[in-house]
């Protein structure tokens, strides 16, 4: 992190799903605009731009936060991870591969940022009840499964990762 | 012999939730194209006002500005119904509502355009505004409008099955019950967004968020006076919808403009308080129920008055007044019935169609008047409304066909699963338990505007991969669409979904569906698919029949393959059927199409209401209420609903929890609602509170569990037997919330939505001797026009008003023929 | 997508380099967790020339517990749900803390930055062209406060959660500037004033909260709005109370938030608690006496006649729950959660 006075752009290094990229940009911009904007990572969507629905959420370091309610620039130096993330190759995660199977999406708009609030739930809980999936994704609005289908998934993935199968009971068709 | 079904009826990933879950799916702000530019509106800061004058030299001139567009750049007026071309992409020459547009603004950046659009002058000469029906009644001079019924009454409609108030003298007693139904908005996650650009060809295109592709694309052709085969929209996935993107909007047709002016590609994206503009949401109503019943429950008649707060527009407005009385009839028997109704303007947003369209308000009404009846009557709440169910293959007295009705077996699972014969009434201070039913259309039977041609069509392209494209018009806006078109062609074909490729929404490419809307896609578009594949199995089989030399009518399609059924061995891979077919014929294609049946109600207004066949619902809601707080919590809502079948069943049992959902959001939270200052000190009329912090919508802690059964009698009017099931499991929520609040607590709440303080201040009045309950006072004294007349069938009517001047053709919508 | 005006940002790595930054910029804002700031400026409720961040200083993310808890300011509110000390010990804060927006906001705001929240209120918290279309207001733009036309002060609400649980748990915030620092009781940081809620400096930077030794103390937080996440309160009951070895109340803090501009002391409701064998008429008096002192007004979620009604039904949830009446089916009725078990 750096002053900034008087920039028109800074150039920051960020660690994007495992990948350097370094990016110039306005130094008011969001870590929301930096990756739908700069990086062309428009898997992270906005639905209000102001910290009111969750859709924006993306892990920086690990931990669930608001890409809209970021700076940028303060995100030098730090681990970013997006929905463009969670997969391996072309290998759906579990939580992608319920939330496809279980009706966890509908719209599909709330999707990216369910997802990765689950991953960080996963990663101090990997035994959710249904009710703390719904303490966790109580920050990321729904407005078409009623939520159900949602935690349906959550837990379903739940199971599989702690299963560690190789072959997850979920059908996964990539 | 026809094999089991092998996809329809199967739970399974839908089509396009793998693209989800990875974020690849593309929404229209998704869209990124070299040299675009971006586009922000100016939007009127006053609630009704004439335009004296619009400067926009400074912002023109502004760095990295593009160009400014403004009212007189756009001067052909549209609008979604044919009778209602109202809107104007910017203001002309009034603006109605703080929210209207004035001004567009194109810059290098979306920074830039919002600075500019700071720079253009605007001056208004004020007027007075007008804030509820009440006013609108009241109040001639000044209109918001300069067309409608008078004043600034919209529309009046008003219509009579049979001799009502004979009915209701007739009765042991008659029920007299008013009710209100606050405005909610639709609340998509995602904003409306549009890229609009030139193509290689010279010849516009408009990527965008809307439900329905066919219906912008005709307003696009008016209101940029081109023709609409110059013209391609792209509906985008949509990012949710229930019916808030169903109107051609003011940023789609000025984003469309610019490009055409610039040649570049233009991208608006809404903001979330200039979607709350956008709105067109469920209509404030103010309703009236008159019901006379014998003491065995039966009905002998209903008298239904509504008042429609409109807002600044007409958008979908006279379909929705039409609407607040159309579904009453198919519920339960009803032999006589008056529906008058009412739409205003106001200096608000517009409102228009939300999910459930002008009938969850009326539904409420209804549904919780009943309640009140089965009390009276000493009757069980379920009991009396199996008692009173309105039969399969009834014409109601307003002539809509009942096809399929499971509405019975609905009940009597909510009922069994909720324990409610032996709990309603009996689980003590602060508890409770609410029964509610309802209806909805599996899609309209008339389009919105006059034609005879089919309502969804379908295209299939096979080719020698063996894969299968299917092409329609209709758009996926969540509600699976897309999943529901693979899933019929691969289901007749005999094949696995993921060879089937939906390309769909593309008015280029794709026959016309026309939109995701009235719950219409499944029923239509999935008939036409079927069709469609049927046809293709047709060419298929002729070839491989000639070519294997066994009857056509012995091929079996399944597993990929066409075999004799007689020798399932004997038999050639899908691919290879189509290599044989495609060398014997040339290139094999096959469409399909919908067109809804004949409705019999030929009366004006009977546009409204007809549907292929009816969904029904029977939901019961427990509630915990605080006496000393009104604090309400929903632990547990039972939902049952007559789909006909179910074709996808984790998306329907999706469909079902997230109307429940929404249904409860309505019931408790979610207010569309307005604040106007001391007018002697500021002429502002506002949204309270355009964002998504205040309005409040449920989260997944305030979300109950929901108990979902899907109850399946496949109708034959729908593809496989499957009926809608989008919009009508949200309708028995509300009045189920409210019946639920008055057996915990005993208070009647009569007014959406119902929130602790109100429940404090009907159960003070009831400490006070007063009559426990919260709602409107009275209804005004309305002067309606005399009702058309129609003589229901039993009393030998033929769908026609005795009393109407005699029409070619029943008018979809009401509207005139245009 | 509303974006942030342009400001020149500062990151300094010291509390005395950031000191420095505010004496020299006048309009310079400190920007913790960014998400009462952020919102503000896309709003243009606030637009400062200069932003200077708070999140590279070490030393504001002290914690120390000695006697008493040292909370360093820029600890994230996440970081307090998950102190155990502060969960054994500050149930208050702990609670408070647990029921802040939801659990994204929690992983970023920071304790500094939700004793700092801006007040709120339903014409102030809009675009600054919804603020247009009302000719703006008292406290940012406008001359008027619409709430009461009469008012000469404007009448935003103070918002914060952790404020009145820090009062009751008889805190004190230590601030900083060039010219060096000062403690104040946290019930001392406010002022009931919309516009100028804080005794801050401006210059000043909140660096941490000492809570003092809770030995013999309990205490809890209850907290009104209308779903179970998101909202911010429109009803706080912050309450703690040293309870002697017979069973008697020998101290008590009673504080409600979210009633006026700044967290309201209920004096004499907790006076009237001293002393008394935690009947259910001491706890309904005290309930009243805190209920005379709420004065919402009708500038945020719920109509403020029910608002001010139910404070008697919360104070008493909180009282009742400090003399261990199993309060939980009503809490998760109310926060719709139990605040167990959270990480965010």
């Amino acid at each position: 992190m750096t002053d900034t006075v008087g920039a028109d752009r800074v150039l920051v290094r960020l660690v994007v799903n495992g990948e350097p990229a370094s990016v110039a940009f306005a130094p008011n911009k969001t870590l929301l605009e930096v990756l739908r904007e700069d990086l062309q990572l428009t898997g992270t969507k906005h639905g209000c731009e102001l910290g009111e629905c969750g859709a924006c959420a993306v892990l920086v370091d690990g931990v669930p936060v608001l890409s809209c309610l970021t700076l940028g620039l303060a995100c030098e130096g730090k681990a970013i991870r997006t929905i463009e993330g969670v997969a391996n190759g072309s290998q759906l995660h579990p939580l992608q591969a319920a939330f496809a199977d279980l009706g966890g999406s509908q719209c599909g708009y709330c999707t990216s940022g369910m997802i990765l609030t689950s991953l960080a739930l996963f990663e101090h809980n990997p035994q959710p009840t249904r009710d703390e999936i719904r303490e966790a994704l109580s920050g990321n609005i729904c407005r078409c499964t009623g939520y159900q289908q949602i935690v349906d998934a959550v837990e379903a993935a739940a199971a599989i990762l702690r299963q560690q199968s190789p072959v997850p009971a979920v059908s996964i068709r990539s | 012999m026809t094999p089991p079904h092998t996809v329809i009826g199967l739970p399974r990933r839908r089509v396009d939730g793998r693209a989800k879950a990875t974020g690849q799916t593309r929404y229209a702000d998704d869209l990124a194209m070299p040299r675009m530019v971006f586009a922000k509106l100016l939007r009127s800061p006053v609630p009704h006002a004439r335009i004296r004058s619009i400067s926009t030299e400074r912002a023109a001139s502004h760095q990295g500005v593009h160009l400014v567009l403004t009212g007189r750049d756009l001067p052909v007026p549209y609008g979604i119904l044919p009778v209602s071309q109202d809107e104007h992409a910017l203001c002309v020459d009034k603006v109605r509502f703080v929210g209207d547009p004035v001004a567009l603004v194109v810059a290098r950046d979306e920074e830039s355009a919002a600075d500019a659009c700071e720079l253009i002058d605007v001056s208004y000469e004020p007027l007075a505004t007008i804030a509820d029906p009440e006013e609108a009644l009241h109040t001639q001079e000044p209109r918001i409008h300069d067309y409608g019924d008078h004043g600034n009454v919209h529309k009046m409609v008003a219509m009579q099955f049979g001799d009502v108030e004979a009915a209701l003298a007739d009765a042991d007693e008659v029920f007299e019950d008013v009710f209100f139904y606050e405005g909610n908005t639709h609340l998509a996650l995602e904003q409306h967004a549009t890229v609009a650009y030139l193509d290689g060809d010279g010849k516009l295109v408009v990527y965008s968020s809307t439900q329905t592709p066919h219906y912008l694309h005709r307003a696009l052709a008016k209101a940029l006076a081109m023709p609409a085969r110059h013209v391609r929209v792209i509906a985008a996935p949509n990012g949710g919808g229930f019916g808030g993107k169903s109107d051609p909007f003011n940023h789609e047709i000025a984003a469309a403009k610019a490009a055409l002016i610039l040649g570049r590609p233009v991208k608006i994206t809404l903001t979330r308080e200039e979607v709350f503009y956008c709105h067109r949401g469920r209509h404030p109503v103010l309703m009236k129920f008159r019901t006379g019943v014998k003491r065995d429950g039966s009905i002998t008649g209903v008298d239904l008055q509504t008042i429609l707060d409109g807002g600044a527009y007409g958008s979908y407005g006279v379909a929705s007044t039409f609407y607040t009385g159309a579904l009453q009839t198919v519920t339960y028997h009803i032999p006589k019935y008056r529906f008058r109704g009412c739409r205003v303007f106001t200096n608000k947003a517009p409102c228009g169609p939300k999910r459930g369209h002008g009938t969850p308000q009326s539904r409420f009404g209804q549904e919780v008047q009943l309640d009140r009846i089965a009390e009276r009557l000493g009757l069980n709440p379920a009991e009396l409304r199996l008692r009173i169910l309105e039969h399969p293959d009834a014409l109601t007295a307003n002539f809509l066909h009942v096809r399929t009705i499971g509405l019975g077996e609905c009940i009597r699972r909510v009922v069994n699963a909720s324990a409610f014969d032996s709990r309603h009434r009996h689980m003590g201070r602060g508890r409770g338990l609410g029964l509610a039913c309802s209806s909805y259309l599996s899609g309209a039977g008339l389009p919105i505007y006059w034609n005879d041609m089919p309502h969804s069509s379908v295209q299939l392209k096979l080719d020698r991969s063996g894969g299968v494209t299917a092409f329609c018009g209709a758009s996926e806006i969540g509600q699976g669409s897309d999943d529901v078109l693979v899933a019929c062609v691969a289901e007749v074909l005999g094949i696995e979904p993921f060879d089937v490729r939906a390309v769909t929404g593309d008015t280029d490419l794709t026959p016309v569906d026309l939109g995701s809307y009235s719950s219409r896609v499944t029923l239509m578009m999935g008939n036409a698919a079927i069709q469609a594949a049927e046809r293709a199995r047709d060419i298929l089989a002729h070839a491989v029949g000639r070519k294997l030399d066994v009857p056509k009518n012995r091929l079996v399609f399944a597993e990929r393959r066409v075999f004799d059924a007689e020798n399932p061995d004997r038999g050639l891979s899908f691919r290879d059927a189509i290599c044989t077919a495609e060398a014997m014929t040339g290139a094999v294609g096959a469409t399909g199409s919908y067109t809804p049946p004949k409705s019999e109600a030929r009366f004006k207004g009977g546009g409204v209401g007809p549907s292929p066949t009816y969904s029904y619902t029977a939901a019961v809601v427990e509630v915990e209420v605080d006496e000393s707080t009104g604090w309400i919590a929903v632990p547990r809502v039972w939902v049952a609903h007559d789909i006909g079948r179910a074709l996808n069943p984790t998306l329907a049992r999706g469909q079902v929890e997230g109307s429940v959902y929404m249904g409860l959001g309505e019931a408790l939270m979610e207010e569309q609602a307005y604040r106007r200052l001391p007018p002697r000190l500021s002429n502002a009329l506002v949204h309270k509170f355009p964002s998504m912090l205040e309005y409040k919508s449920l989260t997944s802690l305030d979300m109950p569990e929901v108990f979902t059964e899907l109850v399946e009698n496949p109708d034959p009017a729908g593809p496989f037997g499957a009926k809608e099931v989008g919009q009508g499991p949200l309708l028995p929520i509300m009045p189920g919330v409210a019946n639920a609040v008055y057996d915990a607590v005993g208070v009647r709440i009569d007014e959406v939505p119902i929130t602790p303080e109100k429940v404090v201040k009907a159960l003070a009045d009831l400490a006070a001797g007063k009559p426990g309950r919260f709602g409107p006072a009275s209804f005004p004294d309305v002067r309606w026009p005399d009702p058309l007349f129609v003589p229901p069938p039993w009393e030998g009517g033929t769908g026609e008003a005795i009393n109407e001047r005699r029409r070619d053709k029943p008018a979809p919508t009401g509207a005139s023929r245009s | 997508m509303i974006r942030l005006p342009k400001f020149d940002y500062y990151a300094p790595r010291t509390i005395a380099e950031a000191a420095d930054r505010l004496a020299a910029h006048p309009d310079a804002m400190l920007l913790a967790g960014g998400t009462d700031l952020l919102p503000n400026m896309k709003r243009r409720q606030q637009t400062p020339s200069v932003v200077v961040g708070l999140a590279g200083i070490g030393e504001l993310r002290l914690r120390t517990n000695g006697s008493g808890h040292t909370f360093g300011a820029g600890l994230t509110l996440s970081e307090i749900v998950r102190d155990a000390g502060a969960a054994r010990e500050c149930g208050a804060l702990h609670q408070a803390a647990a029921q802040v927006a939801t659990p994204h906001l929690r992983a970023m705001g920071t304790l500094g930055g939700n004793l700092c929240l801006d007040t709120r209120c339903n014409y102030y918290d809009q675009s600054y062209e919804w603020r247009k279309a009302i000719d703006f207001c008292m406290k940012k733009d406008g001359e008027r406060c619409w709430v009461a036309l009469s008012s000469p002060t404007c009448l935003a609400v103070s918002s914060t959660d952790t404020a009145p649980a820090l009062i009751a748990l008889r805190a004190t915030v230590a601030l900083t500037s060039a010219s060096g620092t000062r403690s104040l009781p946290v019930s001392d940081l406010f002022a009931n004033d919309g516009m100028h809620y804080l005794t801050r400096r401006r210059d000043e930077i909140l660096t941490r909260v000492d809570v003092p030794d809770q030995t013999g103390w309990r205490s809890t937080y209850w907290k009104l709005r209308r779903r179970g996440s998101f909202d911010f309160p429109v009803l706080g009951v912050a309450a703690a109370v040293h309870v002697a070895s017979d069973g008697t109340v020998r101290d008590a803090r009673l504080v409600l938030g979210a009633v006026a501009s700044r967290p309201l002391v209920c004096v004499s409701a907790a006076e009237s608690l001293i002393g008394s064998g935690w009947s259910d008429e001491a706890i309904a008096r005290a309930a009243d006496l805190a209920f005379t002192l709420a004065k919402p007004m009708d500038n945020t979620d719920f109509a403020l006649v029910w608002r001010k009604r139910v404070t008697r039904d919360f104070v008493t949830y909180a009282l009742r729950e400090l003399r261990g009446d199993d309060m939980r089916p009503t809490r998760v009725k109310i926060a719709r959660h139990a605040l167990e078990g959270l990480h965010y």
